[in-house]
């Protein structure tokens, strides 16, 4: 990535706010020109804060941010060019729709023949038309929505950012947004930085994610990396669903490893993150990789598993089976492969492709997933 | 049709003037139920609050004395047009009406009734009674005017006639310094017994001067509580409200022994050299200021805090992010958004002060009495009930004055922003 493509550059951030623990820890990232990044991670995890010192209401305790090459460090938050959207929009309830927009460009002293153009391009743009003379208080949630995304818009900032725009949303106009707010971006190529605690919308928009952890990135990577190749037991157990192993190494043969599970068997896994033979692993599995009584000759794990329990969800259905010692070992069988009966009780065979299983660190704190 | 079309048959025409019917009634007992719930409050208002406030706000227009006291002569008044000297049959029951009140001892209540007309009918009155010719004998005019020269003015006929009827203007003509000439013209009153005009203006002006560094130093001051982190705020929220914990006479005597000459802030401005001679610091207008934003300024600072409290931090924020510097994010996004409650601090304290008596009674000047001062000397003092309701009614009606200017000015806009 050349320097010139590059919008924004954390250079080791950090910022305390009681001098005793770091909210952000040595946070070093660097954002593309026009890319679609989101910060995604539990709360309390740094990522808010890191887009607040972006913008300018934090600064950072050490370290410096940069933006376009230039250090934030002496910048106002009104100097900073910067456009943003808050969690509850933050219009300004005593302005009309178009006072509102029109207050960044008042600021900024363009001409007032431009502003009323531009109000109007804006409110198109986010099919907000005719509707300049409403207040903020007289429109939807949605239609709110639009609005601060307009007015973070408006005035063509270098950069976006987005603190959880959708979460007071509900789920159907969230998922809606997510696409306009996807197709915007592609239509306009703002740099973007969204920050966000739901994995669904960032796996949806993004270009790339950075998933947080205790101020620090635990994997940054597009979506589907980030899906189907986690780097760390955090993020395989934060993003989607998983099957988690804890074993021992016993044996590392350059792309592959066996783990001795706790439970007694030994599994074959892709050595992702791990330390030396005898050492402490877990491993993650997809349950949409788990296949039941699986036909394929290249299947290379197979266990006699117990049904324990079946629940239907329309597309697919869930098993939770038990299957060396472990009972919350979760399968799930799409609707169109249900191989025969699946009842409680049952014992069938499952079994998963070697490439699938990727042993991972040991989380030092037991994480639990928020969705 | 399906299920529940059966169920529900008033989906057609007939049925929805049913349903139309049916939500009224639910409607109207669940009104009436409201309404029962405040019937409690609203005897209240009326037996303690309104019934005693109309009567004597009634006092400021009633004119009883000369109808109950002196009947005969208020009807033969009515019949005489007021003009030139009145006719002989008006003087001849006058005379026998003074002489059956002096009798009953009821004619120092129209003597002062009276005096408050033209100063120096009271003494006329009674001197007259005390010398007073027989009612047969002819030509009585003159016997009264060789008792006293001034019954050859008309004026003390014409006022007899202008107290004669049941309700009379004089009262609140008073207030605004106006009279009844002789012939029932409204006319400025002398200079010499000018006063409430002066007073009401003066009233207001302090009002409004009280109010204004309300808000400059209330303004700041509902900012920092409104800002601060809850465990600071709520301290300086105490603090702001501890005067409340001592009576206003206390508060307002705190501040007589702190200002007086010999006080604590002149020992101190002496002591450290900052002025040698002692300030006039009380007594005067400069006291009367400091003692009454002092108490008022809590109730400018709780409306404009709570409003704030209101304001998400986020708009400050939003704005700045928009690229707004400091002071025109607080001019166009924060200003905007707290005047409905500088206007409810504005009114609240406005209001008080206009009714504002022990204060600057105690610590202002001759100089400095508002219009409650009047009103509580003309109750106390003079006993002029009349003036005293005329004045309280003046008084009502600038507040009312005030109060409909505000809900024009904040009433409306506040609607505007839907808070």
């Amino acid at each position: 990535m050349g320097s010139s493509d590059v919008a924004v550059r954390f250079e080791d951030v950090s910022k305390t706010y009681d001098g005793v623990s770091l909210v952000v820890d040595q946070l070093s990232l660097d954002i593309r020109e026009g890319e679609f990044l989101t910060l995604l991670g539990p709360s309390g995890s740094g990522k808010t804060t890191c887009l607040m010192m972006l913008a300018g209401f934090e600064v950072p305790t050490s370290g410096d941010i940069h933006l376009r090459g230039q250090s934030l460090r002496t910048v106002s938050p009104y100097e900073r060019n910067i456009g943003m959207v808050f969690q509850n929009y933050a219009l300004f309830p005593h302005m009309t729709v178009a006072e509102n927009l029109a207050f960044p460009l008042e600021a900024r002293g363009i001409a007032r023949s431009e502003v009323g153009q531009r109000i109007e391009k804006s409110l198109d743009m986010v099919k907000l038309g005719g509707l300049g003379d409403r207040r903020p208080m007289q429109l939807s949630g949605g239609q709110q929505q639009r609005v601060a995304v307009a007015r973070a818009l408006v005035y063509e900032p270098t950069l976006v950012l987005m603190d959880e725009p959708l979460g007071a949303l509900d789920k159907q106009l969230r998922e809606q947004m997510q696409l306009e707010l996807r197709h915007l971006h592609e239509s306009i190529g703002v740099t973007i930085i969204y920050v966000t605690h739901d994995q669904g919308e960032a796996l949806t928009m993004s270009d790339r994610i950075a998933v947080f952890n205790d101020g620090k990135i635990r994997q940054i990577a597009p979506p589907e990396d980030l899906y189907e190749k986690p780097e760390n037991a955090f993020v395989a157990e934060f993003i989607g669903e998983n099957n988690r192993f804890s074993g021992t190494v016993r044996y590392i043969n350059g792309a592959l490893c066996k783990v001795e599970v706790d439970g007694g068997a030994t599994i074959d896994a892709l050595p992702i993150n791990i330390g030396e033979i005898g050492s402490r692993t877990s491993v993650s599995l997809r349950p949409e990789a788990v296949l039941v009584n699986p036909a394929d000759d290249r299947v290379e794990n197979r266990f006699s598993a117990e049904i324990k329990e079946r629940i239907y969800h329309g597309d697919h259905i869930r098993l939770r089976v038990e299957v060396f010692g472990n009972d919350d070992f979760i399968v799930k069988v799409p609707r169109s492969h249900t191989p025969g009966s699946l009842e409680v009780g049952q014992t069938c065979t499952i079994g998963w492709r070697s490439a699938e299983c990727r042993a991972l660190d040991v989380p030092t704190i037991q994480q639990t997933t928020t969705n | 049709m399906t299920a529940v079309d059966q169920t529900y048959p008033h989906h057609g025409s007939e049925g929805r003037v049913a349903l139309a019917d049916q939500l009224r009634r639910a409607e109207r007992s669940r009104k009436i139920r409201a309404f029962g719930l405040t019937v409690p409050l609203i005897l209240f208002l009326l037996i303690t609050f309104a019934i005693p406030i109309a009567q004597v706000l009634f006092q400021g227009v009633k004119n009883g004395e000369m109808t109950q006291i002196m009947p005969g002569l208020t009807e033969e008044l009515e019949t005489w047009d007021g003009q030139g000297m009145p006719p002989e049959r008006v003087v001849e029951s006058f005379v026998r009406d003074v002489a059956a009140a002096s009798e009953n001892q009821t004619l120092a209540r129209v003597a002062k009734r009276l005096n408050f007309s033209i100063s120096g009918y009271r003494s006329l009155l009674l001197k007259t009674a005390r010398r007073l010719p027989s009612p047969d004998q002819s030509d009585l005019l003159q016997a009264l005017v060789e008792i006293d020269t001034r019954w050859s003015e008309r004026r003390y006929w014409t006022a007899m006639k202008q107290a004669s009827p049941r309700f009379t203007l004089e009262y609140l003509l008073t207030t605004v310094d106006r009279q009844f000439d002789a012939d029932g013209e409204i006319v400025r009153k002398p200079p010499e017994t000018s006063l409430y005009l002066t007073v009401l203006m003066r009233t207001l002006w302090i009002s409004m001067s009280v109010t204004l560094i309300c808000v400059i130093i209330g303004y700041p001051m509902a900012y920092l509580l409104a800002t601060l982190p809850a465990k600071y705020s709520n301290i300086l929220l105490l603090l702001l409200l501890l005067p409340f914990w001592t009576s206003l006479l206390v508060r307002t005597t705190a501040w007589l022994v702190l200002l007086q000459n010999q006080g604590v802030v002149n020992d101190a401005g002496i002591w450290l050299g900052l002025w040698e001679e002692p300030l006039q610091l009380i007594r005067n207008r400069l006291g009367v200021y400091i003692a009454m934003v002092h108490i008022l300024l809590p109730f400018m600072v709780l409306p404009i805090y709570s409003v704030m409290k209101g304001i998400s931090p986020f708009h400050l924020k939003a704005a700045a992010s928009l690229g707004a510097r400091p002071v025109r994010s607080f001019l166009k996004v924060y200003a905007p958004q707290t005047i409905a409650g500088v206007g409810a601090g504005s009114l609240l304290v406005f209001i008080i002060t206009l009714g504002f008596y022990i204060t600057p009674a105690l610590v202002g000047g001759p100089g400095d009495q508002m219009l409650s001062y009047f009103i509580a000397f003309s109750a106390n003092s003079t006993v002029n009930w009349g003036l005293a309701a005329a004045l309280s009614l003046m008084l009502m009606l600038c507040v009312g004055v005030f109060f409909a200017f505000y809900s024009r000015l904040v009433g409306v806009r506040s609607l505007g922003t839907g808070s």
